[in-house]
């Protein structure tokens, strides 16, 4: 572990740590109450979500036609941060849901496009972990066709009808309300990117453990 | 472009001569499918009558049964006796093999169809001469994206462990957009008065997601196909 991944580490724990004081200082909303403060863990955690399966598109991209043998590394670590933070979520989701909209799930575009975004990646690591010998470019082209996919989805589903509310509402947000809401947005960030790096360096890691044992069998 | 076309063609006869002196895929992937179609019938039959609104969705999922199934066959066929080694070795473009292999499960595919859309007419009171020509466009243009795909990831495959439960794994949430597309526009041909417009808008998105996909996978075939 770096020195600066060790200080990333420990201002990341700091300010989750201090989340609970400063996500109470926000007002109450009117018609939900104190459960819609869910929303601070929910947003950010789901910007990291997509942003952590962009990060796996991209460098499976990178090493599918460019051969960047490192990229792999950081394919996997985004694909399993794509993981985690999709199951936050996915599960933070319907406990808003269940008060603001009566219901736990719903058909809604957003919604299905996460999910099944979520179980593309979920596919992925299953791939990585028992496709055997060769995953590592069939895994860098299923995470490709995931990215491509998600506007398919969006499109296909928002036909129907959507009620997630839009993105469109963060920045009208009252100022007691946006402080809370960054500052959690810049906690998810920091912890996104040192565990980011440090699964990426376990896999380079072990990428050049296995290429020692197979320069000393040779 | 015509030695392309050309590889394109010998791939598809040898897959068709393949199948023809054995009619193994063929055979097998009809009669599954009409268990399946079957299997929901008894699992969705209530007094003797069927749930109304569910033909098109049965016949989506008992397509995209069979041609999951039909797709690890053909390559599984491939892997037993290496022939899929000796297929990239030849000296021709990946591509190109990639749109034969592709060619010859639609054309599988196609004849499974023609057994399973009279089928589910029959059995769920559907009325499939309505809008034949959209029908079959609609039919056509969602197996091209569900099979695009398809041929892909089998291929991709074919050297992996585990392969047989990680063709659906894999597939299934990647061809969502193919399944909702198809559905729903069957669904609105066959309507008792069929909605001819957003029918429209299903085959156009239909279409779109083809033409993406099958150019991705052009792209990727070769990289992905590389030892």
């Amino acid at each position: 572990m770096t020195r600066s991944t060790v200080y990333m580490l420990v201002l990341a724990g700091g300010m989750f740590a201090m989340a609970p004081w400063i996500i109470n200082t926000a007002p109450n909303e009117a018609t939900m109450g104190l459960v819609y403060k869910i929303y601070f863990f929910h947003m950010p955690s789901a910007w990291m979500f997509l942003i952590a399966a962009i990060v796996a598109g991209v460098a499976s991209a990178r090493f599918l036609f460019f051969r960047k043998a490192t990229a792999d590394g950081w394919a996997m670590a985004a694909a399993e941060l794509t993981v985690l933070f999709g199951a936050f979520t996915l599960v933070s989701g319907p406990l808003w849901a269940r008060r603001a909209w009566g219901v736990w799930w719903q058909w809604d575009a957003r919604l299905t496009s996460s999910l099944l975004l979520f179980m593309i990646f979920i596919a992925y690591l299953l791939l990585r972990r028992f496709g055997g010998p060769g995953s590592d470019k069939l895994g860098a082209g299923l995470a490709l066709f995931g990215m491509a996919n998600v506007p398919f989805i969006y499109v296909s589903v928002n036909y129907w009808r959507t009620i997630h509310p839009p993105t469109s509402v963060v920045p009208t947000l009252p100022i007691e309300m946006g402080i809370p809401l960054w500052y959690c947005v810049a906690a998810f960030t920091l912890l996104f990117i040192v565990l980011l790096r440090l699964r990426a360096r376990l896999e380079h890691q072990r990428a050049r453990v296995e290429a020692l044992y197979l320069a000393e069998e040779s | 472009m015509r030695a392309f076309l050309r590889i394109v063609w010998i791939v598809v006869k040898k897959d068709v001569t393949v199948e023809v002196r054995s009619l193994e895929l063929l055979s097998t992937t009809i009669f599954f499918a009409i268990t399946v179609v079957l299997m929901f019938s008894f699992g969705l039959v209530v007094e003797g009558r069927a749930v109304q609104d569910v033909a098109p969705a049965i016949l989506w999922i008992a397509i995209a049964f069979a041609g999951t199934l039909a797709l690890g066959r053909t390559f599984e066929r491939e892997r037993q006796n290496d022939t899929l080694r000796a297929l990239l070795l030849a000296p021709a473009d990946r591509p190109a093999i990639y749109v034969g292999k592709l060619t010859g499960i639609l054309l599988l595919l196609a004849l499974v169809e023609s057994v399973l859309v009279p089928l589910v007419g029959l059995l769920f009171n559907a009325p499939i001469f309505a809008q034949p020509v959209r029908l079959a466009l609609t039919l056509v243009a969602g197996t091209i994206g569900f099979c695009a795909v398809g041929t892909l990831f089998a291929a991709m495959l074919v050297r992996a462990r585990s392969r047989d439960v990680l063709l659906p794994i894999m597939l299934y949430p990647m061809t969502v957009p193919v399944m909702i597309a198809g559905v729903r526009g069957t669904a609105a041909l066959l309507q008792p008065t069929p909605d001819l417009a957003i029918a429209q808008f299903w085959m156009a998105l239909l279409g779109f997601f083809d033409v993406v996909f099958v150019t991705l996978a052009l792209w990727t075939f070769d990289p992905v196909m590389t030892d």
